[in-house]
């Protein structure tokens, strides 16, 4: 038991040190400091009220769209529709926020999260009925309805939404807006919103979802054997379109909740939201654990929020945090390479070896 | 407009669109029957748009009208070298295809920006080039009545140098040594390695190809359509690729074929107003029918088992 905790950690945090040592060499390379950045990158993250605010509530779309992933992942299925779905997330949102702005605040907002959810879980269900009836590749579909998602969106906000030769959807009425006075007056004037408690209790009822329920054990025997879950009496077809839906309802509410609590709007945009791309980047390195997932959303959120800061006092371009992210992501990847090292570090310290495996 | 006049357009526009989606999509098909699954198409096409867009900048005074051309070169040399961190990864540290393949999608953007920034001043973006690939036309078959004005009067000289390779690499796969070998570690490393056949590097050699093909692919894009660098020069151009390889049941030729289908769908909405039934349609249904199309013919031409059979399958020796 102590072994596994111990692995388990410690690939996670091999591959954010060597991430962060890739940024810095990279820095190095190009003649910045990069414990400058570094520095100026975690006080731009964390350093007053008002940072912290923006961090926890980047936090919020990171933590739902790598819950969405983890989902499907624990299913067996690899869904890089995480920024389709959340765009129909922040569509759906948005849009029942403006058709019924005469409703009591309450039923407002959670009719809008509810919406956003069912949008995005509805899209991903697509990829999910494909996939359990025409053994159709969840890879394929979901990069292909995250283009089509892109351009539908742009279209409906374009088309219905916006205003003649505008962009942009007009606002939602400000009692839907989850960013309240109240947590602006105490984080500074920052975006952070009560859709961050809505992120950690979704976090607990996804780990008592898996660790709990029979759905939730039907989802991961699929993951492991599907054969052996289909003699086991497990209806594979449902629980597979069942673990797509969840993981569009999860990437769905939380692009509503961006759409609410951040946004206030929907505009056309050029390419796919990165928050998407950047929740599966979250997941993996969190190895799919719900908890595990705070933990990596807080890490590449504080990145994020503080990469801003890093090209505001210094002449580095921020871009150097994605660079981090993907270096620490391909580390993720490249785990067996740890595991290796690992494992002959324990031979020489005359550990037992016999137990260590790679996949 | 004459009948004929309008064809040529829409055929040269086509091309345009085609040219930089057959390249990547042939690159596609080189890694994936190798057995490498290559959904980082995208970032090879990236770092070819902003090398090849750097070179063409620098040296553009220099080289004159052959740079963009030259550009292509430098923009297959930098893919081949990205692409092999998908290489190492999926081949040597036995990394998942899908999350290596995420992670250079991911990189590429990240890097190439951040030079953009380094090389241009802060700017996200690089100034236009001045040399950029025109439209050619073939000297005397263009004067063929009818044909020679449709096919070859201002069209993309690129495209027919992409149908080229294209045929060239069905060649290459099917009926030369080393493309059957390549294929064969796609299709079954174990046996392939107990004829002696090198697995890994063929792998390499696949997914290098597709690298070099890629970049290609990227350079040409940003060559011929966008003709300069920024965080959206290539927008899903890499995945509409990975897409027009499927749907072209990872053949060569088949992959040629979709992806010319798939550029005359993205010049739709910029020719449709030449065309009197197209005038009225939304551009939206011709920007989403690549992709809605791909998912279709997935699910309704292609059976499991028309991938190569070991394809995003880590080799290990020995097990």
């Amino acid at each position: 038991m102590k072994l596994r905790t111990f692995k388990g950690l410690t690939i996670p945090l091999l591959s954010v040190a060597a991430g962060f040592l890739v940024g810095a060499i990279v820095m190095l390379l190009f003649g910045y400091n990069p414990l400058q950045n570094y520095a100026n990158l975690f006080n731009g993250s964390f350093g007053d009220i008002y940072s912290i605010g923006e961090t926890l509530r980047n936090m919020i779309s990171l933590i739902l769209t790598a819950l969405g992933f983890a989902v499907a992942s624990k299913a067996g299925f690899f869904n890089i529709g995480g920024p389709g779905q959340y765009l129909f997330g922040w569509f759906g949102g948005i849009v029942f926020a403006l058709l019924f702005p005469h409703l009591p605040t309450f039923l407002l907002i959670s009719g809008s999260l509810l919406m956003g959810a069912i949008f995005g879980g509805v899209w991903s269900m697509i990829a999910g009925v494909l996939r359990a009836y025409f053994g159709t590749s969840e890879v394929i579909t979901t990069i292909m309805l995250n283009y089509i998602s892109l351009y539908f969106v742009n279209y409906a906000v374009k088309a219905w939404l916006a205003k003649k030769g505008s962009d942009s959807s007009p606002n939602i009425v400000a009692k839907a807006n989850l960013n309240t006075p109240f947590l602006k007056s105490i984080t500074n004037n920052s975006t952070f919103n009560w859709g961050f408690f809505i992120a950690l209790v979704v976090v607990i009822i996804v780990w008592l979802y898996f660790n709990k329920t029979r759905s939730g054990f039907e989802i991961r025997a699929v993951g492991l054997n599907e054969a052996a879950s289909r003699y086991a009496g497990i209806n594979v077809k449902k629980t597979i379109i069942t673990a797509m839906l969840i993981s569009g309802l999860l990437a769905g509410l939380g692009g509503a909740i961006d759409g609410l609590g951040n946004f206030q709007n929907i505009s056309v945009s050029n390419n796919l939201p990165s928050v998407g791309f950047n929740g599966m980047a979250v997941a993996l390195l969190a190895a799919e654990n719900p908890i595990g997932i705070v933990f990596a959303a807080l890490l590449f959120s504080a990145l994020q929020i503080g990469g801003l800061s890093i090209s505001v006092y210094s002449n580095t371009p921020s871009e150097i945090v994605d660079i981090v992210i993907a270096a620490i992501i391909f580390f993720v990847g490249i785990k067996y390479v740890f595991e290796l090292i690992l494992a002959k570090r324990r031979k020489k310290n005359n550990f037992s070896v016999k137990g260590v495996k790679s996949r | 407009m004459s009948l004929a006049t309008i064809l040529m357009t829409v055929f040269s526009t086509t091309l345009i669109y085609a040219a930089p989606l057959i390249f990547t999509a042939l690159g596609g098909a080189f890694s994936e029957h190798s057995g490498v699954v290559n959904v980082g198409l995208e970032g090879m096409m990236i770092v070819g748009a902003f090398s090849s867009t750097v070179f063409n900048l620098s040296f553009a005074n220099l080289f004159g009208a052959a740079t963009p051309w030259l550009s292509l070169i430098i923009g297959a040399v930098f893919g081949l070298v990205f692409s092999a961190l998908h290489a190492v990864a999926t081949i040597n540290f036995r990394a998942d295809h899908i999350i290596s393949g995420t992670v250079l999608n991911m990189m590429a953007p990240a890097l190439c920006v951040f030079l953009t920034r380094i090389f241009y001043s802060g700017k996200g973006q690089t100034p236009v080039i001045d040399q950029s690939m025109g439209t050619f036309t073939f000297p005397g078959i263009s004067r063929i009545p009818l044909l020679g004005k449709m096919f070859f009067t201002h069209t993309s000289l690129a495209a027919y140098v992409a149908i080229i390779v294209g045929i060239g690499s069905w060649y290459f796969l099917y009926r030369t040594n080393i493309g059957l070998r390549l294929r064969s570690v796609g299709e079954n490393p174990t046996a392939a390695d107990t004829l002696g056949i090198n697995v890994a590097a063929y792998r390499y050699l696949g997914v290098l190809l597709s690298g070099f093909l890629g970049g290609i692919g990227g350079a040409v894009m940003a060559q011929s359509i966008t003709l300069n660098f920024s965080a959206s020069t290539i927008s899903g151009q890499g995945f509409m690729s990975l897409a027009a390889m499927i749907f072209g049941k990872w053949n060569p030729l088949g992959a040629t074929a979709a992806a010319i289908f798939f550029g005359l769908a993205q010049s739709l909405p910029i020719i449709g107003g030449y065309i009197p039934v197209l005038a009225h349609v939304n551009s939206v249904w011709f920007e989403i029918a690549p992709y809605v199309i791909t998912v279709i013919v997935l699910v309704l031409f292609l059976g499991k088992a028309v991938a190569p059979a070991a394809d995003g399958q880590n080799y290990i020796k020995g097990k």
